[in-house]
């Protein structure tokens, strides 16, 4: 039952007078807040009347620091930020940069930014429902999430030379073509994936104990989820058919043939089935950008934004100077503010970017998705029992740094 | 990203609301209005409840300190049915920025809202529960205003003034 208002709540002898609630810090460093996350639960018995989120612990000023530097070394903060889909947060950042200045992103570039986010969202569900599952007493399946989810990262490694924080993008592009026999090691990746993810549901999702714990726990209805402004695949469980690569195709989703799931319930239980059923429409997309990757260029060829390649630097003093300006100053950007959105794996992640005409941003401010997943939190909590909590936290699959920036 | 139908949309609004309507524009495919603080809330009404703006994206506000007056504050709202997203802006000047708080239009600004007071220090009118969200509650000073200083200490010389520095503001 989702209630949003305490003061509805009957006064009785069996409810305790407000004043005799408990307060009950939950966190800062509980397991099951997967970062730094404080919550005041104000008990009633074990009843939960009202939860006060305290986040802020890994406030890092992102969006400051965004402010001291040029477009391409911007591109390494916005990794930092969701750490568990960095790609992801990666194209994000570019494409409001591309969209302010107007750059074309050749189609090789699109296919791998898209390859490079998919995976990213295969490893960071795969790494949701390990932890999860770890809340909730399934300790094997943290272990078998693990190992799936390194495959993810070890071919980041191969790519980028970097696990996580990988900063593939540059404006107009991709930094890197992709390394000889990366296709061949992802192609496995694509293969044995299918497996792994039935082992998981054969654990899980007809498990009696893990219905027990989901099923009608946490409901938030369409119009509730709306209204609270909750993303992703919270809001896509309750029901609303909103996915951003659906919506507003970018880096060319419209050209592959992929389902967004949609749920009924909006409780615990369908959004894991949302991010499962996300997971294996993921391995859709990955194969069909396998198959289709276009060749040429991966990087734009307008020299005012992109680097040009070295082996120009010999040849042309028209190189020279570009890669001189490009290294020392950066580009500009017109006057304007743009938002650009990408589908994280928590939900709409948008870059509101504001120019005054410099080679930095004048303003950047993140919507995170988790922030805003977070604040429904209030919410969800009210009524439930404190054990529930633990299950609802871990629903909504918030990533601190990306909440907290 | 997708089209709005810019032009019908900011006339509508003009129609209604008249001289409220200060500004608008369309860039890069994104629709910008700035509307005057005092009917900003019903403005924001009319969009979800006429227009069908249901879905709140963020709200922030942006430093310009040469400006008077001073803040912009945005708030980025779409319409899921339509596919459409328009940003409401509105100024607020120094030396006590307030604008109105869209929270009873879209819940959601909540806590957008919060975290625009936290970081510049505009007042948002009518806020359910207005106090610092990501930076600690005792913290002094507004990060993200453009006179504080981002990294290390200002060293100011005493034969000199920084234009517009407010004392508290200075936390390295």
């Amino acid at each position: 039952m989702v209630k949003t208002d305490i003061a509805q709540e009957p006064i009785g002898p069996e409810h305790e007078p407000e004043a005799e609630w408990m307060e009950l810090n939950m966190g800062p460093h509980h397991p099951s807040t997967h970062g730094v996350l404080r919550v005041r639960l104000k008990l009633d018995g074990e009843i939960v009347r009202d939860a006060d989120a305290d986040i802020g612990y890994l406030h890092t000023g992102f969006e400051k620091s965004f402010e001291d530097k040029t477009y391409t070394q911007g591109i390494t903060f916005s990794d930092r930020m969701d750490y568990l889909a960095p790609p992801i947060n990666n194209v994000g950042f570019v494409s409001a940069v591309e969209k302010l200045i107007g750059v074309e992103v050749p189609p090789r570039a699109q296919a791998i930014r898209v390859i490079m986010m998919e995976l990213a969202r295969v490893s960071s569900h795969e790494l949701w429902l390990g932890t999860t599952g770890l809340d909730l007493g399934v300790y094997s399946g943290f272990f078998y999430a693990w190992r799936d989810r390194d495959l993810a990262l070890d071919l980041n490694e191969a790519y980028s030379g970097v696990r996580m924080m990988t900063s593939f993008t540059r404006v107009g592009g991709v930094a890197w073509d992709l390394p000889d026999g990366w296709l061949d090691q992802l192609q496995r990746f694509i293969d044995v994936m299918p497996s792994r993810i039935d082992d998981f549901e054969s654990m899980l999702t007809d498990n009696p104990i893990w219905h027990q714990r989901l099923e009608g726990v946490g409901v938030i209805s369409a119009a509730d989820a709306i209204e609270a402004g909750v993303t992703g695949p919270v809001l896509r469980a309750s029901g609303v058919n909103y996915d951003v690569r659906k919506a507003f195709p970018y880096c060319g989703y419209e050209q592959y043939d992929f389902e967004v799931p949609v749920g009924t319930n909006g409780d615990c239980y369908d959004r894991y089935r949302m991010r499962v059923a996300e997971m294996r429409q993921s391995l859709r997309i990955l194969q069909q950008a396998v198959d289709n990757l276009p060749g040429g260029p991966w990087l734009t060829s307008d020299r005012k934004v992109a680097l040009p390649p070295r082996s120009e630097l010999s040849k042309s003093m028209e190189a020279v100077i570009h890669q001189f300006r490009l290294v020392s100053e950066g580009f500009k950007g017109p006057v304007g503010d743009v938002y650009a959105f990408v589908e994280s794996p928590r939900g709409e992640l948008g870059f509101y970017l504001v120019s005054d005409g410099t080679n930095k941003p004048y303003r950047m401010k993140v919507r995170p998705p988790s922030f805003c997943n977070l604040q429904a939190l209030k919410r969800l909590v009210q009524g439930v029992l404190v054990a529930d909590v633990i299950a609802i936290m871990g629903s909504l699959d918030f990533i601190l740094g990306d909440c907290d920036r | 990203m997708s089209v709005n139908p810019t032009g019908t949309l900011v006339q509508r609004i003009g129609e209604r609301f008249k001289t409220a309507l200060q500004e608008s524009s369309d860039f890069r495919g994104d629709l910008s209005v700035v509307i005057e603080p005092g009917t900003l809330v019903d403005v924001a009404r009319y969009l979800k409840v006429e227009e069908g703006f249901d879905y709140l994206l963020h709200a922030t506000a942006v430093d310009w300190p040469a400006r008077d007056p001073r803040f912009t504050a945005v708030w980025e709202v779409r319409s899921l049915a339509n596919k459409t997203r328009i940003r409401l802006k509105t100024t607020a000047a120094m030396p006590d920025p307030h604008v109105p708080s869209l929270t009873s239009v879209w819940p959601a600004a909540n806590w957008h809202e919060r975290e625009t007071w936290d970081l510049f220090g505009i007042t948002f009118d009518g806020h359910p529960d207005l106090r610092r969200i990501l930076m600690p509650p005792s913290w002094e000073g507004f990060p993200l205003r453009k006179d504080y200083v981002s990294f290390g200490e200002p060293v100011i010389f005493s034969d000199q003034k920084l234009e517009g520095l407010e004392p508290d503001a200075i936390r390295g």
